[in-house]
């Protein structure tokens, strides 16, 4: 059963432990950041930060707030990004996490495109540069451990566990302080779904998160196209045979 | 006629200017096999795809269409009329391909990790596809090309390459090869829903790219020809350029009613309301839509000027070339992105249109390439 993780945006209270969590145990560097008029740090995830906390202001009721999202790959149940790669560098494992492979990986950067959620970066500093993002932490939920992000969060705001336990749970929450949360599980439907589901206390709208994605998988989309070559290339062969023989009929000249 | 005459030197002229470019591509590809990919280019994790995707692939795949388009009219169709630019537009597609091979070889983070793509299959992805049928469809135009190269050279195996047995099938399979990755140079972009513009993005894109690669493939053999019957001095059949231009008319045509219909269907016609996007799309469908009425204009008129349909089809160009940068930059350029292409991005680009524009002189100049076949036989 694949694992997923419930993230619950009213306990998270910004410490962003889960970052720097992150950074040590994939041994990414810590990099020089300047401020950037809000409190995301770094303001956007790139090749050494597979995971931030953005912070952002709102106003309910008059009155001010703030909202922590933790930011990181969503583990698409079916991934574009896996899906786009030429060479099989991304797959989709059992265990649910969407993993990378130098070895494979050409550099086409097609999956950095395709992504709905604009997650993986690039080594652009790199002659032989990889990809990178967020790996789930594969070997430490391999070896029966919890991803380092959650491993080392105070307030519980990730909760993790078999995928439909997860949904199951979001569910229960929701139903449980129908007042407290948004009507929506982040996640559920978004890009035909994904292992990582967020419940939340503000709209997701004006929290950033990426909007007009459709629920529906990507990868659909292209296999209709790929599944059906074999019956466009036997119609276009037999058609243009059809017309060079007619056309052609009894006529062996030299012809270039 | 059975070989060119050409006392033309190879290089001449403008060809010198051709041979720097070249030259100045090769130091800056060297550069950047050296110092990688990001240390030359502009390109960030906000604009992975820059330059050398949008011109020297996209837009110069589409503009060697020419190549199967022609094959299929003088081979299959057995429209005897266009045998004399037949050779000529499967050179150009023939050196386009290569060039745009080496184009894409730069262009990935590892370069000489290419040849992955045609080990690990991969037969759910677009890209996977399109690096088969390219490699592929190349070989192809390698063996069409094979007659007027043998010819050239003497050899009398020319004559099985100019064939009929031969050249059908070839055609036949160019056609449905250039299909096949024309149309998925579009279908790149169906994963991308969310992030490219509705006007754009629709199931049809694959479509979309097939039928307007037709229509540059087409505007590409007139100007050729156009230029080369001025470069090399021999007469301009405006038989030819008018069967072209009614061609390329008609093609915009059904893209125009095809497109516009489809966005009409799916109720997004509202979308060019949006100052920007809508603008880009207005400018795209103009560029159908006058060198359309100038072509058809052209093709049933006495004009005798090539000066007209030159532009008509530059025209056409330039509406296909607009089209792919738009699509490509759209999906990237959201939330406050930018890009701007750096001085080596720029001059591997320019590079590596001298070299097909020199690599085409030299065939011109060295090999039959005017058909052996009269247009009239």
């Amino acid at each position: 059963m694949a694992k997923s993780v419930l993230v619950d945006l009213t306990r998270c209270i910004g410490c962003r432990g889960c970052q720097v969590a992150c950074k040590e145990w994939n041994e990414r560097d810590a990099g020089n950041t300047t401020f950037k008029g809000d409190f995301t740090n770094p303001a956007k995830l790139n090749s050494d930060t597979y995971t931030n906390i953005k912070f952002v202001e709102t106003a309910e009721k008059g009155k001010v707030g703030w909202s922590f999202i933790k930011n990181q790959c969503m583990h698409c149940r079916e991934p574009a990004c896996a899906s786009a790669c030429p060479v099989g560098a991304l797959t989709k494992t059992a265990q649910g996490a969407v993993s990378y492979d130098f070895d494979r990986c050409i550099g086409c950067r097609y999956c950095m495109v395709a992504c709905p959620f604009d997650i993986p970066k690039y080594e652009w500093e790199k002659t032989s540069p990889a990809v990178q993002k967020c790996t789930f932490c594969a070997e430490r939920i391999s070896d029966g451990m919890l991803p380092a992000c959650i491993k080392t969060c105070p307030t519980e705001a990730m909760y993790f566990d078999d995928y439909d336990k997860i949904v199951a749970e979001a569910k229960m929450r929701l139903d449980k302080e129908p007042d407290k949360y948004v009507k929506h599980v982040y996640g559920l439907d978004e890009a035909g779904g994904t292992n990582w589901l967020y419940i939340s206390d503000m709209p997701f709208n004006t929290l950033g998160f990426k909007k007009g994605i459709p629920n529906e998988s990507l990868p659909d989309y292209t296999w209709s196209v790929l599944s059906s070559i074999p019956e466009k290339v036997v119609g276009i062969v037999a058609f243009l045979g059809a017309v060079a023989y007619f056309r052609n009929r009894g006529s062996n000249e030299e012809v270039n | 006629m059975s070989a060119q005459e050409n006392k033309q030197a190879v290089l001449s002229g403008g060809a010198w200017l051709a041979v720097l470019l070249v030259a100045a591509m090769i130091g800056a590809a060297l550069y950047r096999l050296a110092v990688g990919l990001g240390a030359v280019t502009n390109l960030s994790d906000d604009v992975p795809w820059g330059l050398w995707i949008g011109v020297d692939v996209l837009a110069g795949v589409a503009l060697a269409a020419g190549g199967f388009t022609i094959a299929a009219a003088v081979y299959i169709f057995n429209m005897k009329k266009y045998r004399p630019v037949a050779r000529a537009a499967v050179l150009t597609a023939f050196v386009g391909y290569v060039i745009v091979s080496i184009g894409i070889f730069f262009d990935i983070g590892k370069p000489f990790t290419l040849w992955h793509g045609l080990v690990m299959w991969q037969p759910h992805s677009i890209m996977f596809e399109v690096i088969v049928c390219v490699v592929i469809y190349t070989s192809v135009l390698a063996l069409e090309f094979a007659g007027p190269f043998l010819e050239g050279i003497g050899s009398g195996a020319a004559k099985t390459f100019t064939s009929k047995k031969v050249m059908i099938p070839l055609a036949i399979a160019a056609v449905t090869l250039s299909f096949l990755h024309q149309s998925s140079l579009g279908a790149l972009f169906l994963l991308m829903p969310s992030k490219l513009n509705h006007l754009w993005w629709t199931t049809m894109l694959p479509y979309n790219f097939f039928i307007s690669a037709i229509a540059a493939g087409l505007a590409m053999v007139s100007i050729e020809y156009i230029i080369a019957s001025s470069v090399f001095k021999h007469d301009c059949n405006f038989d030819i350029l008018r069967g072209l231009a009614k061609g390329t008319a008609i093609t915009l045509l059904l893209y125009f009613l095809f497109r516009v219909g489809d966005i009409m269907i799916k109720g997004n016609l509202g979308l060019m309301a949006a100052a920007g996007t809508g603008t880009l799309f207005i400018i795209e469908m103009a560029l159908v839509l006058a060198p359309m009425i100038m072509l058809f204009f052209f093709s049933s008129g006495s004009e005798k000027r090539a000066g007209t349909v030159f532009i008509s089809q530059s025209l056409v160009l330039a509406g296909v070339i607009l089209n792919r940068l738009n699509i490509l930059f759209l999906v990237q350029l959201g939330e406050g992105a930018t890009y701007t292409p750096s001085f080596i991005e720029i001059i591997i680009t320019l590079g590596l249109i001298a070299a097909i524009v020199l690599a085409y002189r030299i065939a011109a100049v060295k090999l039959p390439i005017a058909s052996s076949v009269q247009a009239d036989s």
